[in-house]
């Protein structure tokens, strides 16, 4: 078990916990963003925008993630785009973890009864006070746990991006492997690294469940 | 949806909203068809639709090697589907146990497997005694991580039957190993088969992490034919093999919903788990 404290092993590994938040704390970021777009797509009053939203989350939720890191590394150099590993670590996270936050978010709207809005509106209200007063604020409770899930979810997918050099906790053990440490060794501190980040997250989202619970 | 119905977002549209949705359609529609005509034209712009990149997949060797492909994913796939569902009933079945050891063994199983990311634990598998079986590696690391979501599903499944049901069963003078084997748990797997499919897909997705591991699957192959062939057609490959993927993933996606749409009589509907 001392083996993170030889050889500097112990700023490498540092770096790579790092690492694997920053990446995963950026791609939640554009997946929300990205999951917003997608999810007024497929609610929209256009048919146009709606099959589009629906082909888009058909396609990214039914491609493997590795694939999507393998078409981000290999596709893109040949029609001259140059990323870097880590932007394309980002953007393959992302584009997959988006069209899961879509999901989640429109199953939350389907599940604010059709009444609510009516009532709303035959008290008056315009489109914008129904939505932001009435439909978006029920919707929002019962999107949290699923969200819950697919945000603790994505520290562990982005272990992924390792594969494909960026230099975080997964590249951190095929390094120390490959120097021939104990595995066992290695895969507790890795374990370690990743129960760490599991758990706070998993916290963060009980105490939101538990603040905007309904009390039946 | 229909355009004439109304949603929770909007009224059913009048005369003027109409009119604007269809103006917003073909604007859409024009700006969709712009993004696909700037990716095919880019694609084109590189020479990526070239007949010399994309004469590799005339020979029978490469066909092969996609069928190969896809015969190993399935392969490693069918294996950790059985194991996963063997695991998931008895780590359900251990963390509703009455022995307070036997629960929090399975408890701590499922939590810890639950957070553990799958590239890791194949990885070490797969250094620590499979280097030379990557199937293995590969095939008891999904078997582990789906397994504990699985026991996740079929436990809510489970705590969802009706609790007359087992007081019933009692009262009929039923063992505790048969009240759960013959009646909460077959009507758990029953409300909960959507949610088990939907993790079946992301079990079949998964199996491309042979890939990091050298197991000759798809994406593995893939990558193989790319890099053996003129001119690296990484772009003709991935326009290939992804259909492929998508493909196999809404085969299994059907068969839920065909599932779900022959009317459950479970009283809880839940939905698919996320990634």
């Amino acid at each position: 078990m001392g083996l993170i404290f030889e050889n500097g092993n112990f700023s490498a590994f540092v770096e790579g916990f790092l690492r694997t938040i920053e990446l995963s704390a950026l791609s939640a970021l554009f997946a929300l963003l990205l999951g917003f777009v997608l999810a007024a797509f497929r609610v929209s009053p256009v048919p146009v925008l709606r099959w589009f939203g629906t082909a888009w989350v058909t396609v990214f939720r039914n491609t493997p993630l590795l694939l999507l890191f393998f078409a981000v590394t290999f596709m893109l150099p040949p029609l001259d785009v140059h990323l870097d590993s880590f932007t394309a670590a980002v953007i393959a996270l992302s584009a997959y973890t988006g069209s899961f936050v879509c999901e989640v978010l429109r199953a939350g709207i389907n599940t604010v009864p059709l009444g609510q809005a009516e009532a709303a509106r035959s008290l008056g209200m315009g489109f914008g006070q129904t939505l932001s007063l009435v439909v978006l604020p029920q919707a929002a409770r019962s999107v949290i746990s699923p969200m819950g899930s697919v945000f603790i979810a994505l520290p562990r997918n982005s272990a992924i991006a390792g594969a494909f050099n960026v230099p975080e906790l997964f590249s951190f053990q095929k390094v120390l492997s490959e120097e021939a440490y104990d595995i066992f060794a290695i895969f507790f501190w890795i374990a370690l690294a990743y129960l760490a980040i599991s758990f706070s997250i998993n916290a963060v989202f009980s105490t939101l469940e538990r603040r905007v619970a309904v009390a039946r | 949806m229909s355009m004439r119905t109304a949603s929770v977002l909007y009224d059913v549209p009048g005369p003027r909203a109409r009119t604007r949705n269809l103006i917003l359609g073909v604007a859409g529609l024009l700006g969709i068809a712009g993004l696909f005509w700037y990716v095919i034209s880019s694609f084109a712009d590189a020479g990526q639709f070239e007949a010399a990149l994309w004469s590799p997949f005339e020979y029978t060797g490469v066909q092969q090697r996609f069928v190969d492909g896809a015969l190993d994913t399935l392969k490693a796939f069918g294996l950790a589907a059985v194991g996963s569902l063997v695991l998931g009933s008895l780590l359900a079945v251990g963390r509703l146990s009455d022995h307070f050891a036997v629960r929090v063994t399975s408890t701590v199983v499922v939590q810890f497997f639950r957070a553990m990311p799958l590239v890791i634990m194949v990885f070490a598998l797969y250094r620590a005694a499979f280097g030379a079986q990557p199937m293995w590696a590969l095939v008891i690391g999904l078997t582990l991580y789906n397994g504990a979501v699985q026991a996740e599903i079929i436990r809510s499944g489970i705590n969802a039957v009706p609790r007359g049901q087992a007081e019933a069963a009692y009262a009929l003078g039923l063992r505790k190993t048969q009240v759960m084997g013959i009646v909460l748990v077959p009507q758990a797997v029953r409300s909960m088969l959507p949610a088990i499919i939907g993790q079946l897909v992301v079990t079949l997705k998964d199996t491309s992490l042979g890939y990091i591991i050298t197991y000759p699957e798809l994406l593995w192959q893939m990558k193989l034919i790319a890099s053996n062939s003129d001119g690296y057609p990484y772009i003709p490959v991935v326009l290939v093999g992804a259909p492929i993927y998508i493909a196999m993933c809404l085969a299994l996606d059907g068969l839920a919903r065909w599932i779900e749409s022959r009317g459950r009589r479970g009283t809880t509907r839940r939905s698919t788990t996320a990634a």
